[in-house]
């Protein structure tokens, strides 16, 4: 088990190097040290300046290796930014100067706080109605469910979350439209309607798949021994299907558990919730290079770490599994 | 003369996909007394496997149809009767083993687990029902069945698992046993020992069987009386021996056969001439 | 670009596209998929909305030899909407009735925004955007998609492992970050997003193909050519590509609808289409605060909701007709 854990993280290795790359052509190849000095400093800002911030920031330095007499040889672009990034140093926002390590521990808490009930809801929400639909399967009401899931994963997120706000909150004014505190009973009030609007707009795209999960899994033979058993199709469907089609379940959701400490970009703008998603916005409006950098590295991360922890769940639910 | 068992009157099943409509069974009729086993004989497509998921309505409609016929357990007729008493038939009075055991029995749970799940829902009586199973393991021939039964289907081997799937058939002393290919999916050393499994736990328990295959070598021995179906329908009915030693139909002359027979020195293996089948019917 | 050029291009896509249909209307291989195609009505019906998006899509890219005040040639969609006034500020829907002179379109059928533009045109236009993007898009990632995929599945061993680290690398990048990551980049513009999202768009594409290819390869007929001599880029082109192709269609109709979706939410985050160009997503970033004022101001976000609703649904809709005729076993 801890060897098989040792050799996935081995493995994850050559990705994340990749990763690296990646970011770095991204960020420190396709774009000249100038423009984004100017950017920052704006237009007005005199040639000293600009000077400064780019010496500050070391994008004066070669690009991969360091040629020059005298110089060492790793003394680039390229290998600083590999040793920040494996040595998790973050650095400070482009925009305002503060670690980004710190806006991220602040951050997390009211991300986690909508995006986590909204996924365990989510996902009770979309297995229900999905096995419902598989229950009913080829008759028309499967089909109006078909259709209507098809037709929710067709609205984009901010639809979701004005028309959610509008109706919910300035029309039935049930719940506050703007805001956000974490502290008694003002935390359900304030919670609520984001989550909601989180939950419903995945909910289409996630019924859909679920479904075609359960189908599958009904055409299988085990299926037909437990009609041959006397098994009613309900009991067929919670005891049968449904434990066998939550092994894929989980093995596609799982590995998003991690990143929903990111948060949602659109909602929490939208509510004022004080999470990453926020910070992520704010930081594409200022042009913060450096917290969409960290944000984009942490995220990878968060991704990988996700893939393993699939790998463990996989093994703990599926009895064919074992980890070696 | 008591009424039989079972009495499948004139059934017809279409299957009906994207407005094309197969016909898979065409007027099938036959009894089965109470403790005689019948072999139903056929290639693979020939309504056979159909007939048998018939019994007790476990083709799924759609895209199966029942055109016409009725098919009469104990007197009642199977397809006019509601959910939960064709719930109590199924397992209980009529239980089936399949084809593949591999893929029949469901992979996340337990084989004592899949067992007891048929002796709650048929005999509520039973109280301890570990012994029960532990029992019924034993009388299919499984070793060590205290430990075999904690583990799951893909730790047991193919004959293995068809013989836990034996032993849940029989876990519910069904009146009538469908065997459909029990022994098609396994070697051919294990199919004997099966078969053989078989024809001692009819004689210990007294049930009727209805034996679905395509080979008529393994039939010798073990059924009162053959059908041989052909296109969807029966073409020859009668008793093993009789069918076996005197074949009738054109089209069972040329499955027995294809039986190869041991000694017949180097002569060449049969296949069967449609054309000669349907020039003679 | 001259107008002439550009019109060329457009008619060569349309072209194109027409002769992909005819190519699908016409092959022997397709015939039982093009007859489960035509028995599904709501697949049908799907077929034309998407049609008609097209064409409202078209009339804003073909030019006339008529200017507008700034000496640009204007589109066939500027020409019809050329006599709708444009008004101080919002309107609402028929708000105006004074037209009654003008030829064609009286009134603004869904209002106007804040600079008094008709939300029609505007949501017209929208489409245009969408599905400009989308077909550049989708020049992108396929090929990127065909090559990689197929090569992975065909040539298994080195290519394989080289195809699949490129995936899974690109792919445990969060999209959304990805997308936003190189937007900053390159900035905002119609070919920056196409290439952002095409250079992103390919995983699942290539995935699938790679799986597919794998199958097909190891299938009989594959071994049959093999053995008979015939060379890679034959087995490839000949046998494994028109097998496979229905998977690249499907996944262009359903890619399509993700791209369109995925523009809307970048241009509403502001990382999209530059200021001036008429998009969805801008048009409901506009549009975001305008439920709470007094008087409502609906029109304009719904204009563009529905829009952006209909051509998305629209395309799920046919991308799952297509794929339950292709294979009918599929839920």
């Amino acid at each position: 088990m801890f060897s098989y854990f040792l050799r996935r993280l081995f493995y994850t290795i050559p990705v994340v190097l990749g990763v690296m790359v990646i970011t770095f052509v991204l960020f420190y190849m396709l774009q000249k040290p100038d423009t984004m000095a100017r950017r920052m400093l704006g237009p007005k800002a005199s040639p000293q300046a600009v000077e400064n911030w780019i010496k500050q920031r070391g994008y004066d330095k070669p690009v991969f290796f360091n040629t020059q007499p005298g110089g060492n040889l790793f003394d680039s672009q390229f290998f600083i930014h590999l040793k920040s990034l494996a040595t998790f140093d973050l650095g400070v926002s482009d925009a305002t100067g503060q670690p980004v390590l710190e806006r991220f521990k602040e951050g997390a808490i009211p991300s986690l706080s909508i995006t986590l009930p909204a996924f365990f809801l989510g996902i009770v929400l979309a297995v229900s109605i999905s096995l419902f639909l598989v229950y009913v399967r080829e008759t028309k009401i499967d089909f109006a469910g078909t259709i209507f899931s098809v037709a929710l994963m067709s609205i984009p997120v901010m639809v979701y979350v004005i028309f959610g706000q509008w109706f919910l909150a300035v029309l039935l004014k049930y719940f506050p439209a703007y805001g956000f505190n974490l502290e008694g009973f003002d935390m359900i009030r304030f919670l609520t309607l984001p989550i909601l609007i989180l939950v419903i707009g995945a909910l289409g795209s996630d019924i859909r798949l679920y479904r075609a999960i359960f189908l599958e899994e009904v055409r299988n033979e085990y299926v037909r021994t437990a009609y041959a058993k006397g098994v009613s199709s309900g009991s067929v469907l919670l005891r049968h299907v449904l434990k066998n089609g939550m092994i894929n379940i989980i093995t596609l959701t799982v590995a998003a558990l991690p990143m929903l400490i990111l948060g949602s970009l659109v909602l929490e703008t939208f509510f004022g919730i004080p999470g990453l998603g926020n910070m992520t916005l704010a930081a594409i409006q200022t042009s913060d290079f450096a917290v969409i950098r960290a944000t984009t590295y942490v995220g990878t991360l968060l991704y990988l770490l996700g893939l393993l922890i699939t790998d463990f769940c996989y093994a703990m639910v599926d009895p064919r599994i074992k980890l070696q | 003369m008591t009424a039989p068992l079972l009495d499948v009157r004139d059934l017809s099943i279409s299957f009906q996909t994207d407005k094309e409509i197969t016909e898979a069974t065409k007027g099938v009729s036959f009894q089965i007394n109470r403790g005689e086993t019948l072999a139903i004989v056929g290639e693979s497509g020939s309504g056979k496997s159909v007939t048998a998921l018939a019994l007790t309505r476990l083709l799924p409609e759609p895209p199966a149809l029942y055109v016409k016929g009725s098919i009469l357990w104990r007197g009642r007729d199977v397809l006019a009767l509601r959910a939960e008493e064709l719930r109590k038939i199924r397992g209980g009075e009529i239980a089936y083993i399949f084809q593949e055991p591999s893929t029949s029995l469901n992979p996340v749970y337990t084989i004592r687990n899949q067992i007891a799940e048929a002796i709650r829902l048929h005999r509520p009586e039973v109280k301890d029902i570990d012994t029960e199973i532990v029992k019924w393991l034993d009388a299919v021939g499984i070793v060590n069945p205290r430990q075999r039964m904690s583990d799951y289907p893909h730790q047991l081997s193919g004959g293995m698992q068809q013989r836990a799937m034996i032993a849940m058939a029989l876990s519910c002393q069904p009146d009538l046993l469908v065997a459909d290919e029990p022994t098609t999916a396994l070697d051919v050393t294990i199919q004997a020992q099966i078969l053989d499994q078989l024809r001692e736990l009819r004689s210990k328990l007294g049930m009727a069987i209805i034996l679905i295959t395509h080979n008529f070598a393994i039939i010798r021995g073990l059924c009162d009386h053959v059908a041989v179906m052909f296109r969807g329908r029966i073409v020859e009915f009668g008793t093993a021996e009789e069918v076996l030693a005197n074949p009738q139909h054109p089209y069972t002359k040329a499955l027995i056969e294809c039986i190869p027979k041991l000694g017949a020195g180097r002569e060449r293996l049969h296949t069967i001439d449609y054309a000669a089948i349907e020039r003679a019917l | 670009m001259s107008p002439h050029i550009q019109n060329l291009l457009v008619l060569t896509g349309v072209i194109l596209l027409a002769l992909g249909a005819v190519g699908f209307a016409r092959s022997p291989r397709w015939a039982r998929p093009r007859a489960r195609f035509a028995r599904n009505r709501t697949g049908i019906a799907a077929l034309i909305i998407v049609v008609l998006y097209l064409i409202a899509g078209a009339s804003d890219l073909i030019l006339t030899p008529w200017e507008k005040s700034d000496g640009r040639p204007m589109t066939v969609l500027e020409c019809v909407f050329q006599n709708v006034p444009k008004e101080a500020t919002y309107s609402a829907p028929f708000a105006r009735k004074d037209l009654s002179d003008r030829p064609l379109l009286r009134f603004h059928l869904f209002g106007t925004d804040a600079l008094g533009n008709d939300v029609l045109e505007l949501t017209l236009k929208g489409a245009s955007t969408a599905l400009l993007i989308g077909a550049f898009a989708s020049l992108i990632y396929i090929p990127i998609g065909i090559v990689l995929g197929i090569s992975a599945g065909y040539f298994k061993r080195f290519t394989d492992d080289i195809v699949q680290y490129l995936y899974s690398t690109v792919a445990s990048i969060p999209g959304i970050l990805l997308l936003i990551a190189i937007m900053m980049v390159l900035g905002k513009g119609i070919p920056q997003i196409s290439i952002a999202l095409g250079v992103t768009g390919w995983i699942g594409l290539c995935r699938l193909l790679r799986g597919e290819t794998f199958r097909q390869s190891e299938r009989q007929y594959c071994e049959a050519a093999r053995a008979l001599g015939e060379t890679h880029p034959t087995i490839i082109f000949r046998h494994i590509l028109p097998n496979v192709m229905h998977l690249v269609i499907i996944n262009f109709v359903l890619g399509f609808s993700s791209i369109i979706l995925a523009e809307s939410i970048l241009s509403y985050i502001g990382v999209g289409v530059p200021i001036g160009t008429a998009s969805w997503g801008t048009m409901i970033d506009a549009a975001r605060m305008e439920l709470s004022r007094e008087p409502k101001v609906w029109w304009n976000l719904s204009a563009a909701s529905g829009a952006l609703f209909i051509l998305v649904l629209s395309l799920n809709i046919l991308g799952d007709a297509l794929r339950r005729a292709f294979d009918p076993k599929a839920a």
